[in-house]
Parts: structure tokens; sequence; C-alpha cells
């Protein structure tokens, strides 16, 4: 809850600069908790299905979460935008992606790699989303789509890490914490935590795509509708879909300035 | 195909005093058991186990055993909710969740019962003891429940690294991404509606990492509640 003081504080500190002091000060914990070059053993830093060395797959998680925390950021900046328990929900997560861009920052500075600058975002999606920051309705549903993108995104490399172990292991754990956000926000917006088909909850067109493929039901193979009694749609809820690199780039494209 | 089933009969849930002896056999037969596979050995004549031991198997397909074993206890479990006093008397929001966490743990267990059958041996239905568990009390469902999904998310991410198939991988993390979904939903219902409980500092690090345990870890606790003792001396390290 320190974050909370922080940025309730109404004359302290600017609190755009509060969030990213904090951000500094975990970021530092992360450095200190955890060995972060270790993680990098010669010879293994090459990721496996793709092209994409383990740096770039952290590079490209960390775009991501750059643009997660600082949606949260200003969202939080924004006044009368956030209260009450939804404010609180909202500081959490924000809290959870700046401790990741951190995270993602150390650990590609660890491994000699260089973090990718933090593009400048335009949350309006050039004016698609007009009252992002004065309309609570859509920032939570963007908030919504921004999650299920990031659950799947991560999902979408976890392959491209299996050649190191302690990597993996970290962006799985990222990868279940951005799914327990992306719950939270779609059942705090009346919808299920989980995606139904392909169905793209947020009101917002330009979603779609966030949802394309999740009605999936094949599974390694087995088609699960038919070793099972459970309803279809209760079965495509039962399994997230991974999206791409360049999917989850296309989505975010809409948030970045060009 | 075989899809396990959970027959009532094979779960214990008579929390009537006179099924006490009872009670206290099976529980004392589950701690055992999670000791045995820990230990490796078994050197407690009175129970005899070692021959009924199910091994998980090796490699790839022991894993996938491994997580077959976990969505069994939690389909078990969500058959038996369904069935208990808390949720014919819950309101709508928690009686959709909780039919909805019923059907997908079943689904894991049919779609996983299926893949492992197709490429090795999955293991037999398991048997469970639910016994300290009060299917008429919110509390003690809830609980539980929350107990169950970020034991399934930490079991899921301990365990990632010890697959070698790259869509044995892909596979777990279309499943562990829904467990976490249940677990915010069920922490929230749990602790009525606090903000912070989905995704509080019990399970995420001050890193915004969640939980990772290895399966020894995460055994010893499902034995609690898994009778069937398991043989995990095959999984990779």
């Amino acid at each position: 809850m320190k974050l909370l003081n922080i940025i309730d504080q109404p004359h302290a500190i600017d609190r755009r600069a509060a969030f990213g002091e904090l951000g500094r000060t975990l970021g530092k914990a992360a450095t200190v908790a955890m060995p972060l070059a270790a993680f990098f053993a010669p010879g293994r830093a090459r990721a496996q299905a793709s092209g994409d060395t383990v740096v770039d797959v952290l590079n490209f998680a960390l775009t991501l979460e750059y643009l997660e925390a600082e949606y949260y950021a200003m969202g939080l900046d924004s006044d009368g935008l956030l209260t009450g328990d939804m404010r609180e929900t909202i500081a959490l997560i924000g809290q959870h992606e700046t401790a990741h861009v951190e995270f993602l920052r150390s650990a590609i500075s660890g491994s000699g790699g260089t973090p990718v600058e933090k593009p400048a975002f335009d949350f309006t999606a050039n004016g698609a989303f007009a009252n992002i920051f004065s309309n609570t309705e859509t920032f939570m549903a963007v908030a919504q789509a921004f999650e299920d993108t990031g659950v799947r995104a991560y999902k979408g490399q976890a392959g491209n890490l299996m050649g190191n172990g302690d990597v993996l292991t970290a962006a799985l754990q990222i990868h279940s914490v951005e799914a327990r956000h992306a719950s939270m926000i779609r059942r705090m917006r009346g919808s299920k935590g989980w995606i139904t088909n392909a169905m793209n909850t947020t009101g917002a067109a330009p979603a779609d795509a966030v949802y394309a493929g999740e009605d999936q039901v094949t599974q390694l193979g087995v088609d699960v509708t038919s070793v099972s009694s459970v309803d279809r749609g209760q079965i495509t809820e039962s399994f997230d879909e991974p999206l791409g690199k360049q999917a989850v780039l296309d989505i975010a494209s809409l948030f970045i300035q060009a | 195909m075989k899809t396990p089933k959970f027959s009532t009969s094979r779960v214990v849930s008579d929390r009537s005093p006179h099924s006490r002896r009872n009670f206290l056999r099976k529980s004392g037969y589950g701690v055992a058991a999670a000791s045995l596979f820990l230990a490796g050995c078994a050197d407690d004549d009175d129970i005899v186990m070692v021959d009924d031991r199910v091994s998980l198997g090796t490699g790839d397909v022991g894993v996938l055993n491994y997580a077959f074993a976990l969505e069994q206890l939690e389909a078990a479990f969500y058959a038996m909710v369904l069935q208990g006093g808390y949720f014919s008397s819950a309101n709508a929001d928690e009686q959709q969740v909780m039919r909805d966490l019923e059907a997908h743990e079943r689904a894991h267990v049919d779609f996983l019962s299926t893949a492992i059958s197709s490429v090795g041996t999955a293991i037999p239905a398991l048997e469970v003891d639910f016994s300290s568990i009060d299917f008429d009390s919110r509390d003690s469902v809830l609980g539980t429940a929350q107990a169950f999904e970020d034991l399934g998310v930490s079991a899921y991410n301990g365990a990632g690294r010890l697959l070698t198939d790259p869509n044995y991988l892909l596979a777990a993390g279309k499943i562990v991404s829904v467990e976490a979904r249940h677990a915010a939903a069920i922490r929230t219902l749990n602790a009525n509606g606090n903000p912070t409980a989905f995704a509080n500092s019990q399970v995420v690090d001050s890193n915004g990492l969640d939980l990772a345990r290895t399966p020894a870890e995460v055994l010893a606790i499902a034995g609690t509640y898994v009778v069937t003792p398991l043989d995990a001396s095959g999984l990779p390290q």
C-alpha cells in the first residue's frame, strides 16, 4: 500500500514522478534479490523456436509492459477517473506492471543486452478513444484489452525461452499475473473472468483482434469437444490461446505514436 | 478412451461423527502418501502402498501426468462443490463461477487423459479425501478453492521448464492462465470483494512475479487431499 500512500498525498510530489520513483526502487530491489545475470549462461542465450534471441523476446515483453505501466500511471494521474475500490485495484496492477518493466530491464541488461527505449504512446489511439482518461468505462475496457493481450503475448513467446529455464519460469510468473489482472478487470466490468469463444466484451470493435482465435477447441490435436461432455463455450473458456509477436505488435501499434 | 470418473463412493466426504475413524485412517494415509513419494521409500509396515503406488512416469509424459493429477484433484473438488449446501444457497454470480470452474477443470481432465494416452500411459483416476472440507460452508469451499487454484498456478509455473516439447509447454500455458483467472476470481469472492485480494503479496512478489513451486513442493501440499500414493521420482529435475 506504499504506492497508494504516495499517490494519495495531495501536495507531496508529482504523482507521475512518484510512480517512476517507486519503479526505480522496485528495480533496485529486483537487482539485489535476483542474480539476473546468472540467467544467461554463455551459449544458452539463443531462443529455441524462432530466430529471436532471449533478449529479443524480453525486449518485446518490455514494450508491452511499458505500455501497460504508463497507461495505469496516467489513469491514476487523471483526476476523478479512478476512485474507491477501483483505484486500489488499478494501483496494484500498475505497481505490478512497473515492477515488470524494471525486472525486464534488469534481466536484459544482466544479459549484456540493451533494453529498448519506451515508445511514445497515444492511448487515444489517434482519437478513437478520445475520452480514455476521462471516462472510466472506456479506461477499464481498454485495460481489459491490454491485459488479455498481455496474457496471449507471453504465452506466444514461452516456446522461444525454452533454452533458458530461469528466464522461462520468470516469464511464466509474469504471464499468470497478467491473467490475474485480466480476470479481475473483466469481472469488475461485468464480464466473466475467462474468455468465452472469441467474444470481445470490451465494447470496442478495434479490440476484436485481441480475441481472434480464442474459440479454438482443438488442443494437441485433440478435439476436446469430442472427448468431453463439457459445453463447447466452456471448453473455449478452459484454454487461453497464444498470439504471435506480429499480431501483438499490430494491436500495440494502435497506441504507439508513429 | 478412458475418462476418469469421480464416483462419490471414492470420495471421503462424510462428516458425521461415526465416520471419524475412517476419516482419521484416510487422512493418515494421505499424509503418509505425501511423505512417501518425497522420501522415495516405505518404512511403515502398517500401510501397504509400495505396490499400489501410481507412477507419474518420466520425461514430458511424467510432467503431463503431474498436471493431470492436479486437474483430477480440482475436478473432483468442484464436482463435490456443486452437490453441497454452499452452492445451493450461493448467489447467482458465485453459482456461475462454480459451474464454470467445475466445467473447466473437467475439460482439462478430459483433454489431458486423451492427450497423454495418445503418447504414453495416463495415470488412473485418483482417490481423494475431502473429509476436511465442509461443502456446506462458504468459507470452507472458497478457502479450499483458493488454495487449489493458487497451487495449480504455482505448479504449472514451476513445471514449464521441465518440459522439452514446445507443444506441451504451449498447452500447459493455455491452461495455467485459466487457472490464474480462476484464482483471481475466487480470491476476490473469498475476501468478500476486497479490491487487492486477486493478486496481493501472498501470491505476487515485489518483482511482480507469481508463485512457482517444484513438483515436490506441490505434491506435498496436494497430499493432504490425494489418497492414492503417487510416485513422482521419475519426473525431470
